[in-house]
């Protein structure tokens, strides 16, 4: 087989569609008779609901119904939690109407169903509700205490507490006694703030009542989900609803959710019997739709005076939110295989408590849990590299996994199956220019200059490919995690690719068909790939947690292999050769030593008119595979950033980015370097500009992107991205993950640049983001005190907002 | 989002528009750019029973010369304002602040009026314009009057703009020959001002003969530092000297608080950026 397409660096066959927005985006439906959706949300982070009057919205002109959580809380059901992270895990009732508790400012409490959406809109100003206020809980080590509880009725704000000790599990030796033996111990508190996953298309859903099967169009990443979940909660026979995902402008885990609104659209259509829509607003998306990262991480990071690291311990403080999610309470869980990143030392423990607070439920955000676990350890290495003034790229060479030592089962009882730390590091400095850098760097401390430069250093691995099943069940998650596909072959030949993984943005339409149209031999225009719809892709579990191609694309690759077995079955009858003697080559099946051949379109039109098959041979070329992993992958890479402070301002600049990830064999390195750029993009973000801010009322502060800022081109240099290739050993594309990584190696190179910068001046750590204004206090701190600004108290930066500020 | 319905018309002259305004009452709103009133109305913060758009007026756009004065039309946008060659050699403070407003879409469609009728204490036209010795031109039912800019803003997203008046140009005297500096502070290039700092000067043999410095989100209105203008007069171009005349910027200023800063820090910011702004003028 010639090989063309994996390796081409295709444009996407989307662009056109997803980029014009002319396209079939959820919000763009438009259907006969549709009604609108608009709902009212509490205004207080914790409160009881008193009464609600709706009398005069239910007259207003326009208005069909209006809904309370009263009115429906019989068939509401509830938001499943999909993931018992422990067997006595706690949650509270998550109704997509709250009844009588609110327990997050953004929480829905009343649906107006209007002929237009302006009608539905204007009634919600005369819905009347009266809230009794209760205390909130918005501060994750507060939570802890159970001083005051964010819901009242469950007697605590703990939802679990979830273990792994290496000593238990036979992986490793106890952390105790590593750390009491040790020369040196690293102790840190990190804070991951809180983050709004900002997808550009806000979410929307449509439901159509009619017929027997209702149908859900949804912005979701999750149709497959989303359907299973809507039948065991509301208990519709699961064959009595479609779901689809058209079109999705954008996810990044903030659409891998089953959500109270997509609930509240199925009732409101039900009860009304036309189809409704629901499209949210931007300032509803911010403060409803699921939030990122919000943990406190406690590291205890303990080596010898030569830097040999000896044991980890990391405990958590995770903020849940107000409510579980389907997925809410497993994220932290992901990170804990992870914290020990590309090392090697003989004792970890890890123990994270889930809490509940009065602020918007948490969820999957692009990496769930795994940038989380990077973050840490990578800004631990720094910092015990400081400790014992070493480099900081010295010290991880001591201590990470050398090439010849893999397959390496790690102290976290993972199996990394490949991977070159060395290859990749080399091959980053070199291109960053690490050592003219560093002789920069001396030069402005040596000179005082203003603008001091700083070297972050970030050498990470994660698990991609969510999952293998029995991992998942292993962890007590509800669902496999397999994936499956259909390779349809039309009579003229045309290829239908029908996959479970439901593409918002990525391009799989694009790279599907490049592996398809390598492996079946047809052109890749002959090639379309159908996702996103239950009724097409009957089965499928979704796309997120870098999954898609290495699962997903490895199911759609034993798919167009059954076809070639079938096919060559045909080929054989029709050519009148024994079946071991065809061959097949770039699309065609021979006959081993003659020049007899046949296309795959000749047969494929043979076999649909069937009128000459070999005895017992079903006339269909259509083949389905299902594909469950039986490892994660691996992806590595090294990311070196230079920063520039300035250090009478604390404006931080990045001024170069240099990163050589290791992602295995690539099927299309334009949307390679696609995912790596958008992934560093969110993950400087989360270093120097996000962050969701809630005030001392738990209202949020960072309710527009006014406040709430993410960048755009203008602020961020071009990135240098290259790449080393150590093929994934647990599939035979040899493919690892590459959603997720620009976002999990980032951020800590972004802050430990930052902090290389100013670390002379006394200054060992700021908080995320890293605001001119966070950089300039602490280096007034240090000036101020002499002594060092180590562990700044988040609750101490809050701004003292004053409410006739801001735009 | 979507507003509280509302009437909307688009007159073609200025007395047509004066009539609709009067006759609106206190319902009545102007509509320039729409690139700060639209997002009021969408998030429901006001809502106006007539909306009425001044873009086919076309007497109240352009830039031109008058005398020893540069005259801009509230009507002119942003990107007509940053690029006009009048403005670059007789106001290129001005020019220089405008470039520094929003991104290219919105300097496309906002303008000079709007930005300056709207006086968002972390807008940018405003202490440019203060700099600029601005004066205001307002026509209402008692017709034409002048303001100011020391009158003219008047507090937060408040000026001396009447709710039946009309902002039609804005005169500046020429500083020809003069040079200037906008120095805008923001974590992100597309953002409102932390702090801004707007200075324009005069230099004769090397040293600072005339300057006018104001201040950008240091107050609820624009602040112009007439101490600080002073101390520069004789200054050389010189960092400590600079430095040591605009020490006293932030005296006395209450700026806001918000997630991008403190007081202290937006005091300590205003300081260096002034040193800044002379210094990068000159
Ligand atoms: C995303 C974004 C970013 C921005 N960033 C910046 C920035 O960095 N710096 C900055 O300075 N500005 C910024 N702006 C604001 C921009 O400059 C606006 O154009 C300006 O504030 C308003 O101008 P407008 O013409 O759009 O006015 P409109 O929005 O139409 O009107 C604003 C107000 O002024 C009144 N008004 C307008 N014209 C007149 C008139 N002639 N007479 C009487 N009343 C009038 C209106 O009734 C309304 O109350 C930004 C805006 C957006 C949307």
């Amino acid at each position: 087989m010639t090989i063309t397409e994996i390796g081409a660096s295709r444009l996407r066959k989307e662009d056109q569609r997803l980029i014009t927005g002319r396209t079939r985006y959820t919000d763009n439906m438009v259907l006969p008779g549709m009604l609108h959706i608009a709902l009212v949300r509490s205004p207080f982070a914790h409160a009881r609901i008193t009464a609600i009057n709706v009398d005069e919205a239910k007259r207003a002109p326009g208005v069909i119904m209006v809904l309370t959580g009263k009115d429906v809380a019989d068939e509401q059901g509830g938001i499943p939690s999909a993931w018992p992270v422990t067997p006595d895990q706690k949650a509270p009732p998550y109704l997509p109407i709250a009844v009588e508790h609110v327990a997050y400012a953004g929480e829905i409490v009343a649906c107006v169903i209007g002929r237009t959406a302006a009608a539905a809109r204007d009634a919600l100003e005369l819905i009347d509700v009266d809230y009794d206020d209760l205390p909130p809980v918005l501060d994750l080590e507060e939570a802890m205490t159970d001083t005051v509880l964010s819901h009242p009725d469950l007697g605590t704000n703990l939802s679990a507490t979830w273990i792994f000790d290496s000593a238990a599990a036979g992986t490793g030796t106890d952390v105790a006694q590593a750390l009491a033996s040790s020369e040196v111990v690293i102790e840190r508190t990190y804070y991951q703030q809180r983050l709004i996953p900002a997808f550009m298309e806000p979410r929307s859903t449509v439901v159509d009542p009619t017929g027997e099967q209702l149908t859900m169009w949804s912005a979701t990443q999750v149709p497959h989900i989303l359907k299973l979940m809507i039948s065991l909660a509301l208990s519709i026979p699961e064959s009595k609803v479609r779901v689809v995902a058209p079109d999705v402008g954008g996810g990044f885990g903030g659409k891998l959710a089953v959500t109270a609104e997509e609930f509240i659209t199925l009732l409101a259509a039900r009860r009304t019997g036309k189809p409704c829509k629901y499209t949210e607003t931007r300032t509803e998306s911010l403060m409803g739709a699921h939030h990122g990262r919000a943990q406190v991480q406690r590291i205890r990071l303990s080596a010898t005076k030569e830097g040999i690291v000896t044991g980890l311990d990391v405990n958590l403080l995770a903020d849940m939110g107000a409510y579980l999610g389907v997925i809410t309470s497993g994220i932290p869980i992901l990170g804990a295989f992870m914290y020990n990143g590309i090392y090697k030392f003989p004792a970890y423990r890890f123990e994270c408590n889930n809490l509940f607070t009065n602020k918007a439920p948490t969820g999957a955000y692009r990496g769930a849990g795994r940038p989380e676990a990077t973050f840490a350890i990578e800004r631990a290495m720094d910092d015990l590299a400081a400790e014992l003034d070493m480099d900081p790229v010295e010290l991880r060479r001591k201590n990470w996994i050398k090439h010849e030592e893999f397959p390496f089962t790690t102290v976290a009882g993972l199996e990394y199956d490949s991977g070159n730390y060395e290859a990749a590091t080399d091959k980053a400095l070199k291109e960053f220019g690490y050592d003219e850098l560093r002789a920069e760097q001396k030069l402005r401390r040596q000179s005082g200059d203003r603008v001091q430069l700083g070297i972050g250093v970030s050498t990470y691995t994660e698990m991609c490919g969510l999952a293998p099943s029995r991992v998942l069940g292993s962890l007590d998650y509800a669902a496999g995690g397999w994936e499956h596909a259909q390779v349809r072959v039309l009579p003229t030949g045309a290829i239908e690719v029908v996959t479970g993984i439901s593409p918002h943005g990525q391009g799989h339409e694009t790279s599907f068909s490049q592996i398809v149209a390598d492996r079946l031999g047809v052109p890749f225009d002959n090639v379309e790939v159908l996702h996103g719809d239950t009724q097409v892709a009957q089965r499928g579990l979704d796309t997120y947690g870098s999954r898609s191609l290495v699962v997903g694309g490895m199911a759609v690759v034993a798919a167009a292999d059954k076809v070639i077995e079938k096919a060559k079955t045909v080929a054989a009858h029709l050519l009148e050769a024994s079946r071991d003697d065809i061959e097949f080559t770039a699309g065609a099946f021979g006959v081993k030593g003659t020049d007899q051949s046949m296309t795959l379109g000749e047969i494929a039109f043979a076999v649909f008119s069937a009128h000459n098959m070999p005895d017992g041979f079903e006339p269909s070329l259509d083949s389905d595979a299902t594909f469950d992993p039986v490892n994660f992958n691996f992806p590595h890479g090294t990311h070196l950033c230079a920063m520039e402070v300035d250090t009478e301002t604390g404006a931080v600049t990045l001024r170069k980015y240099v990163c050589v990830d290791d992602i295995g064999n690539v099927i299309n390195p334009l949307l390679v370097d696609g995912q790596i750029h958008g992934g560093l993009v969110q993950g400087i973000s989360q270093a120097l500009f996000e962050e969701a801010v809630y005030d001392e009322s738990g209202t949020l502060v960072t309710g527009s992107f006014v406040d709430y800022l993410v960048p755009s081109a203008a602020d961020l240099p071009m990135f240098t991205t290259d790449r080393t290739v150590t093929p994934a050993l647990t599939n035979t594309l040899g493919v690892k993950g590459v959603g997720e990584a620009g976002t999990i190696a980032s951020t800590p190179a972004i802050v430990n640049g930052v902090l290389d910068a100013v670390r002379h001046l006394g200054v060992d750590d700021i908080l995320m983001p890293c605001t001119p204004s966070r950089v300039w206090n602490a280096l007034r701190d240090a000036a101020q005190g002499g002594g060092r600004h180590r562990s700044p108290d988040p609750s101490s930066t809050k701004p003292d907002l004053d409410p006739a500020g801001g735009n | 989002m979507i507003p509280v319905a509302f009437d909307y018309s688009a007159p073609t002259t200025l007395d047509e528009a004066l009539t609709l305004l009067a006759d609106a009452g206190e319902d009545g709103k102007i509509l320039a750019g729409g690139q700060s009133l639209i997002p009021v109305l969408k998030l429901r913060l006001a809502a106006p029973h007539a909306v009425i758009d001044l873009g086919r007026i076309d007497a109240l756009r352009g830039i031109r010369e008058d005398g020893d004065h540069v005259v801009i039309g509230a009507m002119t946008q942003h990107h007509d304002v940053a690029t006009h060659p009048l403005v670059a050699e007789h106001a290129n403070l001005i020019a220089r602040a405008t470039q520094t407003v929003a991104d290219p879409q919105i300097r496309h469609r906002g303008t000079f009026g709007g930005a300056l009728v709207h006086a968002d204490p972390a807008g940018d036209l405003p202490a440019a314009a203060l700099a600029m010795d601005a004066v205001f031109h307002i026509v209402g039912p008692g017709g034409e009057r002048t303001v100011a800019a020391a009158d003219f803003f008047v507090d937060l997203f408040t000026t001396a703009v009447g709710d039946n008046e009309i902002l039609t140009e804005v005169r500046m005297p020429k500083k020809t020959a003069w040079v200037s500096d906008y120095q805008k502070f923001t974590r992100v290039a597309q953002q409102w001002s932390i702090v801004g700092v707007a200075a324009t000067l005069r230099i004769e043999n090397g040293r600072i003969a005339e300057a006018r410095i104001a201040l950008t989100n240091m107050g609820s209105v624009p602040i112009r530092v007439q101490a600080v203008e002073q101390a520069l007069i004789g200054c050389a171009i010189e960092e400590d000297a600079i430095a040591r005349a605009t020490a006293s910027v932030a005296d006395g200023t209450n700026p806001p608080s918000d997630l991008n800063g403190d007081p202290d820090y937006r005091r300590h910011l205003a300081t260096v950026l002034t040193r800044r702004a002379v210094l990068n003028a000159a």
